[in-house]
Formats: structure tokens, sequence, C-alpha cells
């Protein structure tokens, strides 16, 4: 038996659901809105661009590049530090907040606009979107 | 739209002690209410509005119990750091419309020692706990920090942007005796500091504190009764931003920053050019810079070079963060009251740092990771 993981695990909402169900099959899910077609995160069942309420999920490439970063050098349960608190743009437009993995923490080894991919990684019943370098 | 008539800061205190200090934290509020109070000659029966917020919803009601105040007007409005400078606008409205003469707006928080206050922490099903805090986030250090590579990188600027920041605040903090660190610093030092959240070291992440303030705010006309040379608002803003720090539109530039910023120019009818003296809330070294440019004090792009070529220093056309700010002097986790403190200090001539013959002053505050903001113009004349 494994101990848990002290790592906060998010507990989805019934808006969020299907972003973490996605995870949970190795899908990145956004949202879209059919009318003003706005691709956005974090998940709600209305657009925050034009607050209409008929929007679609979409699965997402995965791919995108790395915005910004720091390399954390804080306790945080979970987690083994220096680590990578980076924020990605996804090629379908929005960010979201992740770690980057696979690859040192190390300034040298990160920089911005970094081509990135998600992969999925299964932590107590939760599956987290965390990204690694890609070749272009 | 008509400016209504004027209202100023008459009483303004911080606490006796600031740093470790055996007090909880509605005792560190209620000890500089009473300060404030006495520093204006007004007694706890004078005041009817009462604005105080934190983790506690009935914190105006507690300060009020405290103190025997019986109040009519009650302002809790949380909006993380900033929440004093909402309620200073608040308040502003609320006396321009007779709804309160006389409101104490005090602040506390045992930020060091935890005696007597709650903790926040997202739940997990929020978007917080959902969408940043599984990654590892601790709060400020890595949040309020997260768009300054990108930022730097865009300016073409290096980490060296972020200690000069810190060596020009150390050299106001080391005119202040309360300044928890006071000793002059070099660039060098401060790049070679422990590493918080790369590319910030210590040094650039503010001071942990147990700390209080208070303010007393009424029409200028009751204002002429009363001792303390006031300390008029020319004007305010405030804004909402965006909910989590990593969905701004923007991570280099905060529209929090700039709607509040803009409002309260409009709000006082002089721009960034008629400002002497700013504070500019300091809880790490970017937040100067973003400020600089977002409050348009700077073009953007130039806020680097500002501070590196010692604007914002002693003896510097801009002087800014004058008491060391959170970085050198206090931070208790809301910081927005002491940056006012030290503001209204300035325009009275009594700072530890005093600038000479100011006639105005700004004070900016973040709210929460960038999800608010406020900004207040005060000034020694009403206007």
């Amino acid at each position: 038996m494994t101990p848990a993981s002290p790592r906060p695990l998010p507990v989805p909402t019934p808006e969020t659901k299907h972003f973490w169900d996605g995870t949970a099959l190795g899908e990145l899910r956004l949202q879209r809105c059919r009318d003003c077609e706005t691709t956005y995160f974090p998940p709600q069942p209305h657009c925050p661009r034009c607050a209409r309420g008929d929007v679609e999920v979409v699965r997402a490439s995965g791919r995108g590049f790395l915005y910004s970063y720091v390399i954390s050098h804080l306790a945080a349960p979970g987690f083994e530090a220096p680590y990578v608190i980076g924020v990605v743009e996804l090629d379908e437009g929005p960010r979201l907040l992740t770690n980057i993995v696979e690859v040192a923490p190390d300034a040298d080894r990160l920089p911005l606009d970094l081509p990135v991919e998600a992969v999925f990684r299964t932590v107590g019943d939760v599956a987290l979107p965390l990204f690694r370098p890609r070749n272009p | 739209m008509t400016r209504g008539s004027a209202v100023a800061i008459v009483g303004a205190a911080e606490s006796a002690e600031i740093g470790t200090v055996s007090l909880s934290s509605l005792g560190l509020a209620a000890g500089a209410a009473r300060r404030a109070l006495a520093d204006c000659g007004l007694a706890p029966a004078d005041v009817d509005g009462v604005a105080m917020s934190g983790l506690n919803p009935y914190l105006p009601t507690l300060l009020a119990h405290s103190l025997g105040i019986e109040a009519g007007w009650i302002d809790a409005t949380m909006v993380g750091g900033c929440s004093n400078l909402v309620h200073l606008r608040h308040a502003v409205a609320a006396i321009r419309q007779g709804q309160s003469e006389v409101v104490l707006i005090a602040h506390g928080e045992s930020g060091r020692s935890h005696i007597g206050g709650a903790a926040f922490r997202p739940t997990p099903d929020s978007w917080q706990g959902q969408f940043e805090l599984p990654f590892g986030t601790v709060g400020p250090m890595t949040l309020l920090t997260l768009g300054a590579l990108r930022f730097l990188r865009d300016r073409g600027l290096d980490r060296r942007a972020l200690a000069d920041v810190v060596v020009a605040q150390r050299g106001w903090a080391a005119h202040n005796p309360r300044a928890l660190r006071r000793d002059p610093v070099t660039v060098a030092q401060v790049l070679e500091a422990p590493p918080v959240a790369y590319p910030f070291t210590r040094p650039m992440c503010c001071v942990t504190t147990d700390a209080g303030g208070a303010l007393v705010v009424t029409s200028a006309e009751r204002a002429r009764d009363l001792p303390r040379p006031p300390v008029y608002v020319l004007g305010s803003g405030e804004a909402t931003g965006a909910a989590m720090a990593s969905q701004m539109p923007d991570l280099t530039s905060s529209d929090a920053f700039r709607r509040a910023g803009a409002g309260a120019f409009a709000d006082a009818g002089i721009g960034p050019s008629d400002i002497e003296h700013a504070m500019l809330y300091d809880a790490t070294a970017i937040l100067p810079l973003m400020a600089l440019e977002d409050l348009g004090f700077v073009a953007s792009g130039d806020s680097g070079g500002f501070v590196a070529d010692g604007h914002t220093a002693v003896g510097g056309r801009l002087p800014v963060n004058t008491n060391g700010g959170g970085l050198n002097y206090t931070h208790s986790g809301m910081y927005g009251m002491y940056a006012l403190q030290e503001s209204v200090r300035q325009l009275r001539g009594e700072a530890a740092a005093q600038v000479a013959g100011l006639r105005t002053s700004l004070t900016h505050a973040i709210g929460g990771m960038f999800q608010a903001a406020a900004t207040a113009v005060l000034s020694t004349e009403p206007g």
C-alpha cells in the first residue's frame, strides 16, 4: 500500500468535471463558445468573453510554449525543491499554470517560448496535466 | 460628473510595535485605532463609521465592540492587500453623501506570529485549488512572481532590474529605525542571496511582520477643528483583475493596476507628472516596476531604467517606497495600510526619511495575486 500523496489535489465541481475526466483519459479539454468562438480556460458553463451559454467541450492538442515561469525553492507539500512552476500558452490560445517536468530546473535549460507538450501524471485519483519540452 | 466636497485623513497611526509583537490581530488593529484617534484628538464616541477586513467577515463589528463604537456605517470589503485603500475610497463617498461623518479604518495582522487570525488557503474545489495549488504554488512568492521573467525579457532587462529595486529601497530603509532590513546592499549581494523562486532571491521578497495601522477620515469642514494637518483624498480608484494570476490577459502588466490608477487620476483631476511621491505596494520587487508602468509614471518598458538611474531612490525625482517598503520595513500580509501611513507621514512632514516640500503623494496597492487593485491620490491641498 502506497501512502497518500501530501500534494494538494483538485476536487472537481460539476462545472469542471469534464476537464478532470479528460485528464484521466490523457486528454486536455478546453471549452469553446459557439457564439463568439472564444476558446477558454478555466472550465465553466458559459463564455467568459460574451457570457452566453452555448459552449462546447473541445480536445486541445496538448501542445504549446513556455510563456513564463519561476523555479520554486520553497517547501511545498508533495514537491522536492527546486521545481518549476510554469505558465504554458496552448496552441489553442488559453494559458494554464502547470509544472515543467523531464528537464532540469535550470534557467539555462528553460528559455522562454520553449515548445512544450502535455504529459499526464496520476496522483491519487486524479491525473494532473504537466508539460515537458518537445521538439518543435 | 462634479467633484464632491473635500474629505481628509485627519488621524493616522501604526501599531506601537511592529515585527514580532505579543498581540493578536485584533489587538494590533485596536491598538493602532486608539493611537489614530488620539492622534487627531477624537474619541470612539465621535466615530460613526468603521471599516476593517481580513478573513473574519465581522471585523468591523469586532473593532467597534472592542472600542465601544456604535457604528452606523460598515465596510468589510475584503480584496486582499488593497482593501484599506478601497475602504478609504468608500469612506470618501460615504462622508460626501452624509452617510457617515467620521470613519475609522483599521488593520491588524499577526502575520509573523499568527496569533488570533485565520490563515488563507483556497479550498481544493475552488479554481485556485484545482488549477494552481496542485502544481506547488506557495502564495505570493510563486504567484506575484510568475510573469517576471517574461516582463524582463520583453524589456531587454535581466534580474539586475529586480535587484536595483531592492538597492534603491534599502537606501530609504536605512533612515527608518523601525525597518527590519536596514543594512546597505549591492546589486551583486542581492543577486547572490539565497533563491526563493528564481529569478527572485530573499531580499527581492518582503519581510514578514506583526503590525497594525489605522486612519481617521472626515470632511474637510470637520478637519478644520482638528489638530493635525489634513491629508486630502484628491481621488481614488479600485478595480478587479483576473481571478487567478496565471489567467491574467498579460502577465507583464496588470489590468487592475491600469484601471485603478486611471480611475484615481481621473477622479483627482491630475496626472502622473503631478505626483511628487509614491508608495507602490511591493510584496516582491517586480510589483513597483509594473506599477511605475501601469500607472503611467513611465512608458511601458522604461521602469527598469528609471529605477536603475536612481529616480526612485534617495535624492531621485520620484521618491518611491520611502519607508523602505514591504521589502525592508514591514509586511503583515495585507500591506496597503502601511503604504497609506507613509504617504500621510510624508505629506505631514513627519516621515523618518522625509522628502522636503511634498504636496502630492500616490498610494497604490494590489489585492490577492493581481485579483484587485486600488489607488489613492493624496494632497496637502483640498484640490
